[in-house]
């Protein structure tokens, strides 16, 4: 298998995250793992330990769609959905964010952009978020620390992220 | 809630330009006021008005010295920050590698055979 690009991820400006990735395949089926349910369900997941029980995709502007992922021991449910702005299969896409359990103000609006170069795809994800505050908050967040039940993983994260020195 | 005051200010204080070249000169070294604003074209109050900013976010401290109070680099802020970054960016990064598995397993399928992809 040839080797697939590493996530660049920078907070760049006041409001922003963005995602840039290298995918070894064609535009169309980065899109559609992207946009068909079946296949979002498969790799679109939270930590190990939680499903994709909910995956709903109305895929046209002015569509929602609506994700639930579910601790498989303890039941916690976490959800979030939003609303497609923009569609321009297979390279374009621009919808809104919100998670039920709001750990950041607001709604998020994302720009997911897919270029398609000799069979690879570039993937760039824009999170564009209400205020600088939201979106640090997003980024402290994560998903892992959204819910309170993964409090445990987490810790074990932090434990293992390089040692920094605390005053 | 100080630490996450701490990561606003500091993203806010890297958002602009000049305080990011600050901030690299710094790393080699510390400096005055005058000396941080000679390669800028930018008054020395410009600079020290970015220099508060950087100081309000804890990313720069300065020196006794009362005549040139240089200003150096404070790592660990942005050794924070930069591990926000790195733990965000590696939950995606794992949930990317289950999309190339994915990927690799829909080419295989679309490469059956009367498939004209």
């Amino acid at each position: 298998m040839k080797s697939a690009g590493t996530l660049q991820l920078t907070a760049p400006g006041e409001r922003d995250i963005v995602m840039t990735r290298v995918f070894d395949a064609p535009c169309q089926l980065v899109f559609d793992a992207h946009t068909k349910p079946e296949l979002v369900k498969r790799w679109l997941l939270g930590p190990p330990g939680w499903s994709m029980p909910v995956c709903e995709i109305d895929l046209r502007v002015g569509g929602k769609y609506r994700f639930v992922w579910r601790h498989d021991r303890n039941g916690t449910e976490m959800g979030m959905g939003g609303v497609y702005r923009e569609i321009k299969a297979p390279e374009r896409i621009v919808s809104t964010e919100k998670f039920d359990e709001a750990w950041y103000p607001g709604e998020a609006v994302g720009t997911l952009v897919l270029v398609e170069q000799g069979g690879r795809t570039t993937l760039t994800n824009t999170m564009r978020y209400e205020s600088r505050a939201a979106r640090d908050a997003a980024l402290k967040s994560g998903m892992e620390s959204g819910v309170k039940a993964s409090y445990d993983r987490l810790a074990g994260l932090l434990a293992s992220t390089p040692a920094r020195e605390r005053a | 809630m100080q630490s996450t005051h701490g990561l606003d200010a500091t993203f806010a204080a890297l958002a602009d330009p000049t305080r990011r070249a600050i901030l690299a000169r710094l790393a080699s070294g510390e400096a005055s006021v005058t000396e941080l604003a000679q390669p800028f074209a930018m008054s020395q109050p410009a600079i020290s008005k970015h220099l508060k900013v950087l100081e309000r976010a804890g990313l720069v401290s300065h020196g006794r010295d009362a005549q040139r109070r240089p200003r150096r680099l404070e790592p660990k802020p942005l050794a924070e920050a930069t591990a926000w970054l790195e733990r965000y960016r590696r939950f995606w990064e794992r949930r990317f590698q289950r999309l190339d598995a994915l990927l690799d397993e829909l080419k295989t399928r679309t490469r059956t055979p009367g498939d004209h992809r």
